[in-house]
């Protein structure tokens, strides 16, 4: 059993009895990359797998448990594998508008937001975080795309501005409604760590260690994530993992935490073959820019925007308890409108979800369709995102 | 009772001409929280390493595939309930089918206990 994978492949390639070394990415020749904490993983008896080209722990007691325990109290994940970049130089605010549809006239100074790196169709090549430093901007970008994304920044960017691969820092997420009263008492700076709001962040020092937090993560849960140096990450995952709210958290359980929470997997759930507003990312263009355009594939999004896509990445709630997985196709009776593109078994609603790009006339919230699994026909329902509330530390809430 | 073990990580024990069928410890372990099975139908016809019954984890669906060539008799009714039986007792109360058994030869094939449990250790 086991080894013909469907989906996913990188969550279960452990099981398979063929060498390990036939998966392994081409782009990869040697192997792995190994995390800053891949000893403190396999310590923590996290088992291993590769994902983006490096190894990393896709569990530690078991995703449900992880998941769970993150959703009340507090998961640490290492999420070292993405690309941490520091974009500086003269003009840079401008280079920058010229490559994301992103407004940084309104960013304040440690304000991070949300953003799309578009082809020149504007098909989504990433998305990103987007802070705003003393002297320039600092950008966390998805591993598995980080190089391509830096190759793509050096073409599209002037010899002006700087592009700093911080590839000497880890970075680490502390995710959960309890991460607050797990991290404050561990942290020093000028301003309190509760003076961070959701989607802001700043300089503190961390078990005396220079750590750059910020109020957001990818659970859909009040969280933080946390830069610091490589050579302080064991150290630094200790002191937090030592608190009594903390646990490892792995893949497996960021996979479905981000499900659950309605937000979208890149490579998955958004590609090249995607538009912003179709995949649900319009707010990623942000106000001025859908006037002033002038972004790579304006021409594109602003239509879709205006004129509304042909589909639409909606959320689905299944009947009984098989999962859809990326791949199965959405019909309407027996005519396919769309094809899920992640989807799994939600543990904290103990039901199967998935989202899926559904044509535009189907999309509407209330509608019953089905999910052909395996010659199964799965009845859902179309359901608003987020599966599981959102509970983000807003500013002006308590 | 002989019980025999697959290098895909099913086991079978036999009566008889007629076996139960499931995934071993190992394999449970390995696979993860378990939220459903798919089982086949009673009267269901399988060929030795066809696809007979899918697991579902938190992680992905896998295939199990049946040992030995025969009919399935019945699946188990209790995992419909409670999939979560092959993570607590996979080698017992989370057996997946029973079947009869069109050609007992086919069992050559297969390895005994100590033969699976080295098979394992070399993982």
């Amino acid at each position: 059993m086991v080894p013909q994978l469907r989906a996913e492949s990188w969550l279960v390639s452990d099981l398979n009895d063929i060498p390990a070394d036939e998966f392994e990415d081409s782009d990869v020749p040697a192997g792995p990359l190994l995390l800053p904490l891949d000893a403190w993983h396999r310590a923590k008896g996290g088992r291993m797998v590769d994902f983006a080209g490096y190894s990393m722990p896709v569990q530690y007691e078991g995703i449900m448990a992880e998941h769970l325990w993150t959703r009340t109290h507090a998961g640490l994940f290492d999420v070292s594998h993405m690309g941490q970049l520091y974009i500086s130089g003269e003009g840079v605010e401008a280079a920058l508008e010229a490559v994301l549809p992103i407004d940084l006239s309104t960013l304040p100074l440690g304000g991070v937001r949300y953003s799309l790196l578009l082809d020149e169709t504007g098909g989504i090549l990433d998305d990103l975080m987007v802070t705003r430093w003393a002297t320039g901007f600092y950008l966390v970008v998805n591993g598995a795309t980080k190089w391509d994304d830096i190759a793509h920044l050096r073409e599209h960017l002037p010899d002006a501005v700087t592009i700093n691969h911080l590839d000497e820092s880890a970075l680490l997420a502390l995710q959960g409604p309890q991460v607050a009263e797990a991290l404050a008492p561990l942290v020093e700076g000028e301003q309190p760590l509760s003076a961070l709001s959701f989607m802001r962040g700043a300089a503190f020092k961390l078990g005396g260690v220079d750590a750059w937090i910020s109020r957001s993560g990818y659970t859909g849960e009040d969280g933080f994530e946390i830069s610091i140096p490589a050579e302080s990450a064991a150290a630094v995952a200790d002191l937090i993992a030592a608190q009594p709210q903390v646990r490892p958290i792995g893949l497996g359980a960021r996979d479905s935490l981000r499900l659950e929470a309605g937000l979208p997997l890149y490579g998955h759930d958004m590609t090249a073959e995607m538009e912003p507003v179709e995949a649900g990312l319009a707010f990623g263009i942000n106000k001025r820019r859908r006037t002033e355009g002038g972004f790579p594939g304006a021409e594109r999004v602003i239509e879709a925007l205006m004129e509304g896509p042909s589909r639409r990445r909606v959320g689905l709630a299944i009947e009984g308890r098989m999962a859809a997985r990326e791949g199965a196709q959405v019909l309407v009776g027996e005519t396919p409108v769309g094809i899920v593109t992640s989807g799994g078994f939600s543990p904290s609603l103990e039901r199967p979800i998935a989202m899926a790009y559904v044509e535009a006339p189907h999309s509407a919230e209330g509608t019953r369709l089905f999910i052909d699994v395996r010659g199964r026909k799965l009845a859902a329902t179309i359901v608003p995102m987020p599966f599981v509330p959102h509970r983000y530390h807003r500013k002006g809430a308590a | 009772m002989p019980r025999y073990f697959t290098k895909d990580h099913e086991w079978i024990e036999v009566e008889g001409d007629t076996a139960t069928v499931g995934i071993t410890d190992y394999a449970q372990s390995q696979l993860g929280d378990i939220t459903f099975v798919e089982l086949p139908d009673a009267g269901a016809s399988v060929g030795k390493g066809d696809s007979a019954s899918v697991v579902d984890s938190v992680k992905a669906a896998s295939d199990v595939y049946a040992p030995v060539s025969g009919t399935v008799t019945e699946g188990n009714g209790a995992l419909e309930e409670e999939p979560e039986l092959v993570n607590s007792d996979a080698e017992g109360a989370g057996w997946l089918w029973r079947m009869t058994l069109s050609d007992s030869g086919e069992l050559a094939d297969l390895m005994d206990e100590n033969a699976y449990k080295a098979f394992v250790a070399e993982l």
